[in-house]
């Protein structure tokens, strides 16, 4: 008797709820706001999926500005110079054609969003105003004070509110379904109400954003788990120039509970300087030209020099210092980031040097993609935004990811959006999602690994093993230890039910973790060079026979690499960038 | 070793009729904030409590729930900032509870569904040109990241079922009216489809606002005068009358 409403109990759990539309969009930052405006306009029903409550996504943590070559403060800036400092930064691996686009395209999507609603600071003139940005020939990042982030995501979720576009927020997509060769849906785990969900939907977009979070001191916000690698990477599709990882030159280092939060380049941008404990402007001996505005690889590997030399700060960074510019210009300029040091580390910009070093950022890499649709190798499948690779190469420009967010961000949801009209719903087996929904089960109310500590194990191998120089010995460890781990993963579980069980999430985020991580890892075995962000001690070294792209793809056996030729650059747009030099 | 004594209340209300408060010992850290403890529950003591957080740096109002009875995001309250033995931490009062500290506030989106979004001029020359002084006053609204902390502390939201959006809502509109080149009066619609009447400006929403918006004096007493002088204003209900009859001809 007593074993029958258990049965009945199971039966009830396992139902889910089915939802159909034309576009399904995972993941609500800035690319996924953008892409599910552009898809909705193009005449498309529209599902918006977010991990987190829908506005907080990691775009909310950007700072600095867009680049736009809108040449308003600076008039001799033109898309010519914007595209060729991105492949010049990117060194010489970017795709032309995605850099071409983000240079053309830019401007009007900045101007776009200002008729959406948001209010960009201004010129004298009424104009836009730009501010100087790392490596960027021109003053070209359109912002709004050093919140420019948050702007966009507010104005896009305005206009999302104001559509007929349908969102899940707190939903968290375990698995990509197919149709035969192609994608076809998604299902879902309501995080907040423990449901799932099964998404029938002609075209998916994954716009999830990074993998910050597989390092221990990142810049990135708690949804950066590269879950969208994971995701597009299990149902076939291709990933590319994992290996580059942006260190980000300045990050906070203190209080613990903050360190890794970003700095933003905006308080160099307007005039800051670095300093080390001996009060010398060390970037005088690294960069003497384009000093603190060098790139940022170029900046981070000097402040990381400088602290292993023990020249660093009493809790281990190097200086900033912007007190010269005076009280009224730094609380006007850099507002948030005067409050956050107030706020959390009890210092006062205005009057003490800031303490930084370098915090994970971004990954260049992901999801392959074509430049004019952002279509994947596998059918259906859409990708934009920082889960997207091709544009930044071996290093991105500071600006340039909410340039990318909102270029490929719009033609992601045209694309899909077109896409969808050529075909129609897939079909899938019940026993599919069924037997989906039961393994996420199974990883709750019971006892296993600790999800918890095999994340941190992994943030631990990387930040050490894999960090902002790298080296064969170090690297062969860090695999050694991820493919172990991924044997631990295996066996996680945990206490409690569906129903926000943050522990279960952190189950679910750990096979991607984990493929990002071995990739990032097998990646920069193989490139036995440094380009870009890509730095090895025992290949200090560009070769030219790497200006290559790696290739990562799912095999029977595990994951294969390949070389692959970087495409080739017309004459016309050959011309216009500096030749590159060995 | 040095605690911190943290108190959580833990409910699931599918399951448990009332809540409890269960004591947590966190090793304390210098520095300390808030969510660092809760996370530390999370992480080592306690994983089956809910817990909402994304950025950890104030920037995105995911944290946010009553500490020591005050509503405050998690992420920027300094562990030594508290007074007392223990550190009490319970879900917004004015949401529905989810789980633990941890509650529903989608009502949110669809109140703000309902505030007419932005309507530029018509027929603007492109690009747009505006002063850097007229974007301030908006400029101080759209600092709001939505943590619906002063929703939370509204004692009109809290104690009365009245139709009042809340605070939150009026800055949404009083950013949109303060946009240098938005076409539209929300004051009206606040006052009439908004409950905007039912606040009685005590404040308490400007006192807890983690981004410091002056959200009674800029954004509710604003909206609230406007509504007045459009409704009460000689000069003004003579213009539209003109203007009605003006249409009519």
């Amino acid at each position: 008797m007593s074993e029958q409403p258990i049965e009945l109990d199971e039966i009830m759990n396992a139902q889910f709820i089915k939802h159909e539309t034309d576009v399904l969009i995972i993941g609500a930052g800035g690319a996924g706001m953008r892409a599910a405006i552009s898809a909705f306009d193009s005449g498309s029903s529209v599902t918006l999926l977010s991990k987190s409550l829908l506005g907080k996504a990691h775009t909310v943590m950007a700072e600095g500005g867009i680049a736009a070559a809108l040449a308003n403060v600076d008039s001799k800036d033109s898309w010519e110079t914007h595209f060729a400092d991105t492949m010049e930064e990117g060194v010489y691996i970017s795709n032309y054609r995605m850099a071409e686009l983000l240079a053309k395209e830019a401007p009007d999507r900045v101007r776009e969003l200002e008729e959406y609603g948001a209010l960009f600071d201004r010129t004298p003139e009424g104009t836009i105003m730009q501010r100087a940005f790392g490596a960027h020939t021109y003053r070209r990042l359109c912002h709004v004070g050093d919140r420019t982030g948050l702007e966009i995501i507010k104005t896009l979720e305005d206009q999302i509110l104001h559509r007929d576009i349908k969102f899940f927020d707190e939903m968290y997509v375990t698995k990509l379904l197919k149709d035969g060769n192609r994608v076809a849906g998604a299902i879902g785990l309501k995080l907040n109400t423990g449901e799932f969900y099964l998404f029938m939907s002609k075209a998916v977009i994954i716009a999830t954003g990074g993998c910050g979070r597989i390092y221990k001191v990142t810049s990135n916000s708690w949804e950066s788990t590269g879950d969208g690698l994971g995701l597009a990477y299990e149902a076939g599709a291709e990933l590319m120039d994992m290996e580059m990882i942006q260190f980000h030159p300045t990050g906070m280092v203190y209080p613990p509970g903050v360190k890794g939060l970003l700095v933003t380049e905006g308080v160099r941008g307007e005039g800051g300087i670095l300093l080390n404990s001996k009060g010398e402007r060390f970037m005088q001996q690294y960069s003497p030209k384009k000093m603190e505005l060098d790139a940022r690889d170029i900046v981070a590997r000097a402040n990381y020099a400088e602290i292993m030399a023990g020249r660093g700060t009493p809790h281990g960074g190097v200086y900033l210092d912007i007190t010269h510019k005076g009280s009224d210009f730094i609380k006007k300029k850099l507002p948030s980031m005067y409050k956050q040091f107030l706020d959390f580390a009890g210092v006062d910009i205005t009057k003490e040097k800031m303490e930084v070093a370098p915090t994970v950022h971004y990954q260049m890499g992901g999801i392959k993609v074509d430049p004019e649709t952002t279509a994947t190798n596998v059918p259906g499948l859409f990708a934009s935004g920082e889960v997207a690779s091709g544009l930044h190469g071996a290093n991105r420009l500071g600006g340039n990811s909410l340039a990318d967010i909102l270029v490929f961000g719009k033609r992601s949801g045209d694309g899909a959006s077109s896409f969808s009209k050529t075909v129609s719903l897939g079909n899938f087996a019940e026993s599919d999602v069924i037997r989906e929904i039961e393994r996420v089960k199974s990883l709750t109310n019971s006892n296993g690994t600790n999800p918890y500590d095999i994340g941190a194990s992994l943030e631990e191998n990387m930040s050490d093993n894999v960090g902002i120089i790298r080296n064969e010995e170090a690297l062969k460890k860090a695999l050694k230890v991820i493919l172990d781990l991924k044997e631990d993963s295996k066996t996680a579980a945990v206490q409690g039910g569906l129903k926000y069980n943050k522990g279960l999430l952190q189950a679910l985020e750990l096979p991607s973790m984990l493929t990002a991580s071995e990739a990032i890892v097998r990646g920069a075995l193989q490139r036995k060079e440094s380009r870009g962000a890509h730095a090895r001690s025992d290949f200090p070294k560009k070769n030219p026979d790497m200006r290559k792209n790696i290739i990562y793809k799912k095999g029977e056996d595990g994951m294969k690499l390949e070389w692959r030729e970087v495409p080739k650059i017309p004459d016309e747009l050959k011309k216009i960038v500096p030749q590159e030099v060995y | 070793m040095d605690t911190v004594k943290v108190s959580v209340f833990r409910r699931d209300p599918a399951v448990e009729k009332e809540g409890k408060y269960v004591d947590y010992d966190v090793p304390r850290e210098d520095g300390m904030v808030v969510l660092d403890a809760m996370k530390y529950i999370e992480r080592h003591l306690d994983p089956s409590m809910s817990l909402r957080w994304n950025c950890s740096a104030g920037k995105c109002g995911s944290c946010s729930a009553e500490i020591n009875h005050k509503p405050s995001l998690m992420c920027k309250t300094r562990v030594d900032s508290l007074k007392g033995d223990k550190i009490k931490v319970a879900p917004m009062a004015a949401f529905p509870l989810i789980k633990d500290v941890v509650t529903d506030v989608s009502e949110n989106w669809a109140l703000l569904k309902k505030i007419p979004k932005f309507t530029p001029k018509e027929g603007l020359e492109k690009p747009w040109r505006i002063s850097q002084v007229d974007i301030e006053r908006s400029k101080e609204f759209k600092k709001c990241i939505e943590c619906f902390l002063c929703q939370d502390v509204c004692h009109v939201i809290r104690d009365h079922s009245t139709d009042y959006f809340g605070p939150r809502h009026v800055v949404k509109a009083a950013s949109l009216d303060m946009h240098p080149l938005d076409t539209l009066n929300r004051s009206e619609f606040m006052n009439k489809d908004a409950g905007l009447g039912y606040c009685n400006i005590t404040k308490c929403c400007s006192e807890v606002c983690p981004e410091e918006i002056h959200i009674t004096d800029n954004a509710i007493i604003p909206e609230k005068e406007r509504a007045v002088n459009i409704s009460y204003d000689p000069i003004a209900m003579f213009l539209r009358s003109r203007k009605q009859r003006r249409a009519k001809a």
